[in-house]
């Protein structure tokens, strides 16, 4: 029998059911990994995590989780992130009521072939150009998840793309 | 005032009120162990850092206060995990002061360092790496804080070398809001509108259960839990982390429930119809397989820690707060249930039809260890602390001796930790030295920490020990007896390898044996004589003698297997 092949865990999207968490804490050393560490001990999956310093003088960070919540129940994962002492607040956003927006890079390659179609569909996008050279094209896209997902897919249907997303932030919608 | 961070960490300590540190020095904490002699706190020299951490551990279950160990970085600080993750699982207030290699070698594999906040991060309440002498007041102060409020549980203070080394300017935090916390609210407000809700359950209910956790007695909720109780009528069951929470000896207690509880115990939750959960957890080895655990039940969930709620049961009331505040709450609103007569009338009915037993004991031997523990709670001073290691001979003391006031058992619960024993009663007597301590211990789990009667006996601290021996970690045999066709593994362990009469006298002890029941006798009393130094007694009990009742792992508590001497009664 023939070794089974590593398990290289869900490669999957935005999960369905997800929570976005927004998170203060103080900015100490180490608060990431108490997040990290007690999202991995008690199961429950993170789909995308951004950190920043909350305000100008640092005392504290803010972080956005984006949580599946399909893997634990939300009461669960708030509960317990609250437990941490580090953690002051934890604002729990569902998708309807935040807006969430999320940054791309891509680098490409310039293929003479693809090349008018390619600058449409940046253009469509809404992309911009931030980087050139004699063969390739670095873009940039603020947007929705959503559209940050399609400009992903329609850029992989051109070329082979070197692409990073930051992973989202939000912020309660008004009203 | 100029102070050193070590003698900063010291009069920190004081400040606190702290009057016992367990631990054991080396390279790391080398400076706060000379500011140490000039200290009224009393340090007690350990013989292996697991035994600290116990040691500590014991303390606080006897007394409430907080424990104390100290010990150094790398190999020290890692001993004495297996304490600080059973304390998080049991939610004893601990405080464990570590040494750490000096701020400049942290990160290069310097000697003996290791990285003890990140092993710890996920057993602790929380831990701190102190950064500068001037930080380790309000570090200290946090830590009891952290430790004491709220969901009790350890917390450790990590101290670089060149911190405790390099001075600072003696202060210290005069009110909460120094110790910059933050993100740390242990108080809530109690939430009436649960209360009336949790009121109205209470009157609609005919077959009601207190279910009582350890949480009551962190608490301290035994006087509010008694008058409740006693008002209402309601039948009482107290998990292993609650025994002593409501006295054995009270007509409306039906003893432990879980995995080896009382048949009623079990039975009743089974069959009630309101479960009101006070500072309980809903853990596995008392609900056995949750989607038929008191499915007929409402339940009224109260904790101090709202990642309880729905955690393992979904509540229809849940109520963060402290147990003795809901309790009162409950009594200034009169929540009474339903005449219970009937209810009474069926508990009764299974109190008479299953009660503890177990089989005649023989003159000759070998001896009962059910009957060996009773035979000691017969002849023990009232208020004598119990402490226990992990097998069967910790649920037979749980099961056999009648305890009748909070502080009294001392026990490793939620980590099961085998060795928990020797060092816990020790620090148990350390804390309340007007108490006579029994250890109940098995042979496997007394040669896991034996080492520390050392400790007991250089130190002065006359506790005593009953080895149930029965050659095997016993309760692992139980179950390849039961669910492995007989099919032994590594389980034996030998009566009489190592000898534990001529191993307690290597340590300055009193070693005894017994065999016949008289022997069982004649060394109990004469051990009830020995009050300078600790006695170690090996009774040699039946290796075959299994714990009744049991739910096995994973079934429905309905499935309740009886001891023997009753299957044939059963309806
Ligand atoms: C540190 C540790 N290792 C292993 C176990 C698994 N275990 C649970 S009970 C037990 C046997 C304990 O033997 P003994 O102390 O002789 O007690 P007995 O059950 O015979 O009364 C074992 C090995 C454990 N709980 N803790
Ligand atoms: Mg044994």
């Amino acid at each position: 029998m023939s070794p089974p092949e590593p398990y290289l865990g869900e490669v999957s999207r935005t999960p369905v059911r997800h929570h976005i968490l927004s998170v203060l804490v103080e900015n100490k050393a180490g608060v990431l990994a108490r997040i990290a560490g007690l999202f991995a001990r008690r199961g429950f999956n993170i789909y995308s995590l951004a950190v920043a310093p909350a305000e100008s003088h640092a005392r504290f960070s803010r972080v956005t989780i984006v949580v599946d919540a399909e893997s634990a129940p939300l009461e669960q994962i708030v509960g317990q992130l609250d437990k941490l002492v580090n953690v002051v607040a934890i604002s729990d956003l569902s998708p309807r009521d935040a807006v969430e927006r999320e940054l791309l890079l891509a680098t490409l390659p310039l293929d003479d072939g693809h090349r008018s179609a390619m600058l449409d569909t940046i253009t469509k996008a809404g992309a911009s150009i931030v980087d050139v050279s004699s063969t390739s094209v670095t873009v940039m896209l603020a947007g929705t998840p959503g559209a940050c997902d399609e400009l992903e897919r329609a850029l992989e249907d051109f070329a082979e793309v070197e692409l990073h997303r930051t992973g989202r932030v939000a912020l309660p919608r008004l009203g | 005032m100029q102070l050193t961070g070590a003698q900063a960490l010291i009069r920190s300590l004081e400040q606190e009120g702290v009057d016992t540190i367990f631990g054991l020095p080396g390279g790391a904490i080398l400076p706060v162990y000379d500011p140490l002699l000039d200290s009224s706190i009393r340090h007690i020299l350990v013989r292996h850092e697991q035994g600290a951490g116990h040691m500590a551990e014991g303390y606080a279950l006897a007394t409430g206060r907080p424990g104390v160990a100290m010990v150094t970085s790398g190999p020290g600080a890692t001993n004495i995990v297996t304490p600080i993750g059973n304390a998080h699982m049991d939610s004893t207030p601990l405080v464990v002061i570590t040494g750490q290699v000096a701020t400049a070698s942290i990160g290069t594999d310097a000697f003996q360092e290791c990285d003890i906040t990140g092993i710890t991060m996920g057993i602790t309440k929380h831990n701190f790496l102190v950064q500068s002498a001037q930080e380790i007041p309000r570090a200290v102060a946090a830590a009891f804080h952290l430790a004491t409020t709220g969901r009790p549980g350890p917390v450790l203070i990590d101290v670089p070398k060149d911190v405790t080394q390099s001075m600072m300017d003696w202060w210290y935090p005069a009110s909460v809001e120094e110790y910059d916390l933050p993100g740390y609210r242990p108080e809530v407000e109690l939430d009436q509108e649960a209360v009336d809700r949790a009121v109205a359950l209470i009157t609609e209910s005919e077959r009601p259960v207190l279910y009582v956790g350890g949480g009551t007695l962190k608490s301290r909720a035994a006087q509010e839990l008694l008058a409740f109780a006693e008002r209402t009528g309601m039948p009482v069951v107290t998990t292993l982390m609650a025994r002593g929470a409501f006295p054995d000896s009270h007509e409306q207690h039906l003893g432990m429930p879980g995995m080896h509880g009382m048949y009623t115990a079990v039975t009743a939750i089974q069959k009630s119809d309101l479960l009101i959960s006070l500072g309980a957890r809903f853990d596995d080895r008392v609900t056995g397989k949750v989607p038929t655990f008191a499915a007929g039940a409402k339940v009224i969930h109260v904790d101090i820690d709202r990642a309880e709620f729905n955690k393992v049961r979904q509540a229809d009331v849940a109520i963060q707060s402290n147990v003795a505040a809901v309790l009162t709450a409950f009594d200034a609103a009169r929540a009474t249930p339903r005449n219970l007569d009937v209810w009474w009338k069926t508990i009764n009915d299974w109190r008479d039809q299953y009660p503890l037993v177990y089989d005649e004991p023989t003159a000759e031997g070998p001896l009962r260890p059910q009957h060996v523990i009773e035979a000691i709670a017969a002849k023990a001073a009232p208020g004598t602390i119990v402490a226990a290691g992990v097998g069967q001979h910790q649920m037979w003391a749980s099961q056999h001796w009648k305890f009748e006031e909070p502080g009294t058992w001392i026990n490793s619960g939620g980590a099961g930790t085998m060795g928990f024993g020797v060092p816990a009663a020790i620090g148990a007597k350390v804390g309340r030295p007007d108490r006579t301590v029994w250890c109940i211990d098995g042979d496997g789990c007394f040669q896991m920490t034996a080492q520390e009667l050392t400790t007991a006996r250089s130190e002065g601290i006359p506790i005593k020990v009953a080895i149930l021996n029965n050659a095997y970690l016993g309760m692992v045999r139980q179950w390849q007896e039961m669910f492995y066709e007989e099919r032994y593994s590594e389980v034996y362990l030998s009566a009489d390898l190592p000898d534990y009469v001529k191993w307690a006298e290597a340590m300055g002890c009193v070693g005894l044996r017994a065999r016949t029941l008289k022997e069982m006798h004649e060394v109990i009393d004469e051990a009830n004589t020995i009050n300078d130094v600790p006695v170690v007694i090996d009774f040699r009990t039946d290796a075959s003698e299994k714990v009744f009742p049991m739910v096995a792992a994973g079934a429905s508590n309905d499935d309740i297997i009886v001891h023997p001497l009753q299957r044939g009664a059963r309806q």
